[in-house]
């Protein structure tokens, strides 16, 4: 029985502006045995970052440890003095930060940053640091390992940042190592790549961890046993395997329900569309240059008709929000056409009028920033009321309350200031700003992504009500594949600026695909243990090719697309295609090339 | 060196080159605007019309303004910046006599507060909240809130009148040994330092705390390093380019503050020949020695942008 | 538990950091202020406590300075040249035997209202030139603050000199001058602080929602800006005060038979061989009111970046 880790009745407390201690964590227990690997589930304010960071005697500004123990082999480190602690860190326990952006020192060379750890501790020379480094970096998948270490953190990119970051933790060989939310801040096909090289160093070397995550598939794939925490206490502590199978824990249930939002707003999609309606929004060959020669949106078609959800899904830079802020007017187009109900759209707001501004409103992603501080609920709600219609005194007072009911917020709410509100209330009332204009079409930016996966997906089912009792249209950006089939009709798949793939939802069940959407679709992590052993996703590498054409056109996916054709994508600008299931692609493969895409990339032929 | 810091530093030279020619301007139209002036003066109540006029084209003044400014602005770049109303010398020799006594007082400030004001600044951010940094804190508080004649008279009382050590005057500038330099140097060095070091520690502890909160800094804690590691080989390499620019403001002040310190002690500068010029109007020698402040400011701060241009890691190859 | 777990200290100030359960992270705290652990609100800082009775004494003196004075402000009233203090003369008598207080007391509006008007004048030239470039971009940003830029490398005390030169010295004149000397560094404030709030979401809401001008500028984005303007305002008020005495001090400023703070400093200098109460008083007054300032504002904490 050889537990590593013991962490009894482990209490920390938050300093208020008054000067009263909030506890934060509440007596925590679990321990660890050699090689397990742990994880902290939870939504944000759960505790559990301060969690693991108590683990390294550390507790953020303004918090405290209170009380309790953690025993890491036989010391107490909440016993050990500033010295103690300070031989701890680095050396028997390691830390992998969220953000290895910001985490990473601006100024200093990778290479002396990874073996920092080492150094400052005595555990090895420079010279064998550094080798050490080189075979972490190996290990790590990362690419040109021998000379990565030379460069600086803005040279490299955030997934290789955050495998980095891991290398820095591995290089003294810790009892402990503590990843918190390593993989939050990456696209999901990045992600996949990451979790995959930690896996593998974690299992190589027989690594004892503690994984803080809020996503339970990730952890499905990481952990061997899984705490799920809320407001600072542990609800449920269970192998991985039984928690998936058999949650005891009420709370764990809603997570897990939550977590899969295809299931829980199927009946609130409706998909009865009417084909010969002119279309409510249309965008023609849309194109938006920023500067003079950088593209970043090229030839966008996309229509909404009345009362639908079309879906946008992209990774980040994929232009996504660039479309969305455009048919709002707020980026002007450099070629193509907006249509409203057939009427052109003015590219710049000078050019609309108000009642154009009326109909298309727009939803921004962070709540936070997009309520100004300084006014109360009721100024942001009345402003569009009196801006559009003309409303004021009792009749306003009355539609404010009428529209916070709408949103299911307490009328008590109106004289608060957007400080005092949670971030899903924050939202609702983004929601109903934008309702308060009775407009034809919303713009949602990626509305739920700041949010916890449970107000998330209430906003979701909010949304989905509303559209069905005012008939409103939204074009629902987000990078989150599962929201967009769970709630759109249609769905439009961008890559670097391009329109990829586009058809209704049910065509995105099931294969053929765009390879980037194939990718996309397979790099989202399911809720069982052992998908990232068997998902093909980023396993496949790209056939070789000469160099490409640096003609206008070329498909954007190439450098990273497993099945591309020498002499063919290199040179050629792909056509538009419509497969079988009506789905229209932006690729030189054909329905049978594509269906086989899973079966022609097998792991033997990567290699 | 690379492309990127090449073209960057170029257009800041550019635009200090830009910005000098619109400050020649606004000083030159700006002493130019009042039709009363130095000839008139000279000449006194009684002048004929005749006499004022031939004087006025001694000096050039029956020109068009636009045509006198072109003039003037080229006599600048020459090295010829015209002749004083007051005795009709050369303004360019009577400055080039000042100009090496009002550059050494700024070059021992420099030399004194700079290596001070950052030791302070530095370890009060290391210790932040410590006693140290509160009494700091305080001094430095008090000293940029106290006029500089205040400190100047004060030392004046302590050292000149109370211990009689130092003469209150500072007379002879030719100095032979170390103690005559202590007594010509020792107050107006001291006073100019109070205000600089205050200015320019609280500065450079805002500049290192500003590190301090970043996610890096923490990383480097919890890979064990020292606080005295962190702040030397984390936040200190990042703080550069603010600290250079805080000290480039601070030392811009200085031109600003041996105005009063040259008029107490009677320093024989630039700044006491300048006053002397405002106090007689005599604008060209007031038009040079602004142009000669305003040089020097915009020289200290290329030289503030062009550091931290080139201490910013991510224009590094 | 250790002493890295109890509380780090007895200190109470507001400006002090850290209550770290880990001595090290003491100095990296920056936002929470600290205090003895008492469930109490914690009491005012003292150092901003005495900037605020400062500040507020010599707002009230400025007011009613010249109305409370002991004696005739040109009177001479005493034989003695640079008197000590004495129980009719509070803060002793100056190079001609006049009571010094009252001297004080009337210089109180000059030196502060001066300061307030010039201070005032620049810091709303300075917001309003700071919102129109934000606001406008392109060729007006680009001019404004280039003008501003060329304005700035003009160090304050020579700007003071050559508008002296140039136009002689008069109290509307002073008041121009350092409104002009420090208008640039509001302006630059005022405009980083407007181009980032205009960056925010909630102005691009109001764009979107069709908002003019004038909407998003008064109302969404001058409140957001009030605080680090304000706290810039007392900043400047400061950097005045200094200057105009300074200006007086050389003779410049204030003319006689007015005479602001600088001035007494400057017309009683030669008492300072003995000591005179005349020279110190007047010099003590202006580090008392510029100090006042400082601490109040540090106390506030918003101390915008310079």
């Amino acid at each position: 029985m050889n537990e590593i880790v013991k962490v009894s009745g482990l209490r920390v407390a938050a300093r208020t502006d008054e000067g009263v201690d909030l506890p934060i964590v509440h007596g925590v227990d679990f321990s660890l045995k050699q090689g397990e690997v742990l994880a902290l589930i939870g939504e944000s304010g759960s505790g559990k970052t301060t969690i693991a960071l108590s683990l390294m005697g550390y507790a953020r500004s303004g918090c405290r440890i209170v009380g309790g123990s953690v025993r890491i082999g036989d010391v107490d480190v909440l016993q050990l003095s500033d010295a103690e602690l300070a031989n701890l860190r680095g050396c028997r326990v390691a830390y992998i930060a969220q953000s290895a952006a910001a985490a990473f020192n601006p100024s200093k060379r990778i290479m002396d940053q990874v073996i920092e750890s080492a150094m400052i501790h005595g555990t090895a020379s420079r010279q064998q640091a550094q080798a050490k480094a080189v075979e972490l970096f190996r290990a790590l998948a990362l690419p040109d390992p021998e000379n990565i270490g030379a460069r600086y953190p803005h040279q490299v990119s955030g997934g290789q940042l955050q495998r980095l970051m891991a290398a820095m933790a591995l290089i003294t060989d810790p009892a402990l190592v503590i990843l918190d939310e390593p993989t939050t801040a990456l696209d999901v096909t990045t992600q996949i790549e990451v979790l995959r090289a930690f896996k593998q160093v974690v299992r190589e070397r027989g690594t004892t961890a503690v994984y803080v995550s809020h996503d339970l598939a990730v952890v499905a794939q990481m952990a061997d046993r899984i705490v799920v925490l809320r407001d600072g206490q542990i609800q449920e502590n269970s192998p991985t395997e039984q928690l998936l199978a058999a949650p005891a824990h009420p709370y764990t249930r809603r997570l897990l329900a939550a977590m899969k939002p295809a299931a829980a707003s199927r009946a609130s999609a409706r998909v009865e569309p009417v084909e010969q309606e002119k279309p409510l929004l249309e965008v023609r060959d849309l194109e938006v240059c920023y500067g003079k020669q950088v593209k970043v949106l090229h030839g966008i078609d996309l229509q909404v008709r009345r009362g639908t959800t079309v879906g946008v899904i992209g990774e980040s830079g994929s232009g996504k929000t660039t479309l969305a802020r455009a048919v709002a007017g707020m980026v002007a187009p450099s070629a193509g056409r907006i249509l409203l109900d057939g009427q052109p759209l003015s590219g710049t707001l000078a050019g609309r009028t108000r009642e154009q501004f009326r109909r298309v409103q727009y939803v921004f992603q962070n709540a936070d920033t997009a309520l100004n501080p300084k006014h109360s609920i009721e100024d942001i709600l009345a402003r569009p009321l009196r801006f559009y219609h003309g409303m004021k005194g009792k009749r306003q007072r009355e539609r404010v309350a009428e529209l916070l009911d709408l949103v299911q917020l307490p009328a008590s709410i109106a004289q608060r200031r957007p400080g005092e509100l949670s971030g899903g209330q924050k939202q609702r009332i983004n929601l109903a700003r934008a309702l308060a204009a009775e407009p034809d079409l919303i713009l949602c930016d990626e509305v739920t992504s700041a949010l916890d996966t449970v107000v998330g997906a209430a906003i979701l089912k909010l949304m989905a009500d509303l559209r069905r009792e005012l008939n409103v249209s939204y074009l629902f950006i987000s990078h989150d594949i599962n929201t967009v089939r769970a709630i759109c009709d249609e769905v439009v798949v961008m890559y670097s600026g391009a329109k990829v793939e586009q058809g209704e939802r049910s065509t995105f069940r099931a294969p053929p695909y765009h390879p980037y959407t194939n990718l996309l679709i397979d790099s989202v992590p399911e809720m069982h243990q052992g998908w990232l052993e068997e998902t093909q996703a980023g396993r496949g590498v790209p056939p070789r090719i000469g160099v490409s054409a640096n003609a206008e056109g070329i498909c954007p996916f190439l450098a990273r697309c497993p099945v591309r054709i020498d002499g063919k994508c290199n040179t050629t600008p792909p056509p538009r295609v419509r497969l079988d299931k009506g789905n229209e692609i932006l690729c030189h493969h054909r329905d049978i090339e594509l269906l086989q895409l899973e079966e022609s990339v097998p792991v033997a032929a990567a290699g | 060196m690379n492309s990127t810091i090449a073209r960057l530093v170029i257009g800041r030279l550019g635009i200090g080159v830009i910005t000098l020619v619109i400050v020649s301007m606004v000083v030159f139209f700006l002493t130019s605007l009042l039709p009363g002036d130095a000839v008139q003066e000279q000449l006194g109540q009684a002048a004929t019309p005749e006499a004022v006029a031939a004087l006025r084209a001694h000096f050039g003044l029956d020109q068009p303004l636009w045509q006198r400014y072109l003039h003037w602005a080229s006599g600048l770049i020459t090295g010829n910046p015209g002749i004083s109303m007051v005795n009709g010398l050369q303004v360019g020799d009577m400055i080039s006599n000042r100009l090496p006594k009002s550059l050494s007082l700024a070059a021992v400030t420099s030399l004194v507060s700079v290596p001070v004001a950052l030791t302070i600044g530095i370890l009060s951010a290391m210790f932040r909240g410590s006693a140290f940094d509160r009494y700091t804190n305080m001094l430095t508080v008090f000293a940029v809130s106290v006029p500089e004649f205040l400190i100047a008279t004060i030392a004046v009382l302590i050292f000149a009148v109370k211990l009689g050590w130092l003469s209150a005057l500072s007379r002879t500038v030719d100095v032979h040994s170390f103690g005559e330099m202590l007594s010509v140097y020792a107050m107006p060095v001291m006073t100019l330092c109070c205000v600089l070091i205050a200015q320019m520690a609280r500065m450079t502890r805002a500049a290192v705390i500003d590190q301090l909160s970043s996610p890096y800094v923490e990383m480097a804690l919890l890979k064990g390093a020292r606080p005295m590691r962190v702040v030397l080989r984390h936040a200190l390499p990042n703080a550069v380019g603010p600290i250079v620019n805080a000290v480039a403001l601070s030392l811009s002040y200085l031109l600003g503050g041996v105005v009063i310190v040259e008029s107490i002690f009677n320093y024989p500068g630039v700044a006491t020949l300048m006053v002397n010029g405002v106090v007689t109007r005599d604008m060209p020698l007031v038009q040079a020695c602004v142009m000669l402040f305003c040089l020097g400011f915009l020289v200290l701060v290329l030289i503030a942008d062009i550091c931290a241009i080139v201490s910013n890691p991510r224009l590094r190859k | 538990m250790k002493s890295n777990i109890n509380q780090s200290g007895s200190q109470n100030m507001a400006t002090s950091g850290g209550s770290g359960q880990v001595a090290e992270n003491e100095w990296l705290d920056n936002s929470v202020p600290v205090t003895a652990p008492t469930k109490h609100r914690r009491l005012p800082n003292p150092g901003g406590f005495l900037g605020f009775i400062l500040v507020f004494f010599w707002l009230v003196m400025a007011v009613i300075g010249p109305m409370i004075a002991p004696h005739d402000v040109n009177g001479l009233v005493s034989d003695s040249f640079f008197g000590p203090i004495s129980s009719q003369y509070p803060l002793g008598t100056d190079y001609l035997g006049r009571d010094i207080l009252s001297r004080l007391l009337h210089g109180a509006p000059y030196t502060i209202g001066i300061a307030l008007l010039a201070t005032s004048l620049a810091c709303m030239s300075g917001v309003v030139l700071g919102l129109v470039a934000a606001a406008s971009g392109g060729w007006i940003d680009a001019l404004i603050s280039r003008v501003q830029d060329a304005m700035i490398a003009i160090p304050n005390k020579i700007f003071a000199l050559i508008m002296v030169a140039s136009f002689g010295s008069s109290v509307p004149l002073l008041i121009v001058m350092a409104a002009i000397a420090y208008m640039p560094g509001c302006y630059r404030i005022a405009r980083a602080l407007a181009v980032n709030v205009m960056t925010m979401d909630y102005v691009l809401a109001a764009r979107t929602r069709g908002e003019g001008l004038a909407y998003i500028i008064f109302i969404e984005v001058l409140p957001n800006m009030l605080r680090p303007v304000l706290t810039d305002f007392g900043l400047r008020f400061v950097y005045v005060v200094l200057l105009l005495s300074a200006m007086s001090f050389l003779g410049l400023g204030v003319q006689p038979p007015d005479a602001d703070w600088g001035s007494l400093v400057r017309e009683n200098i030669q008492g300072l061989g003995i000591g005179a109460p005349a020279v110190l008083a007047p010099a003590v007054a202006i580090a008392t009111l510029t100090m006042g300032v400082n601490l109040l504002i540090d106390s506030l904490g918003g101390r915008a970046k310079r």
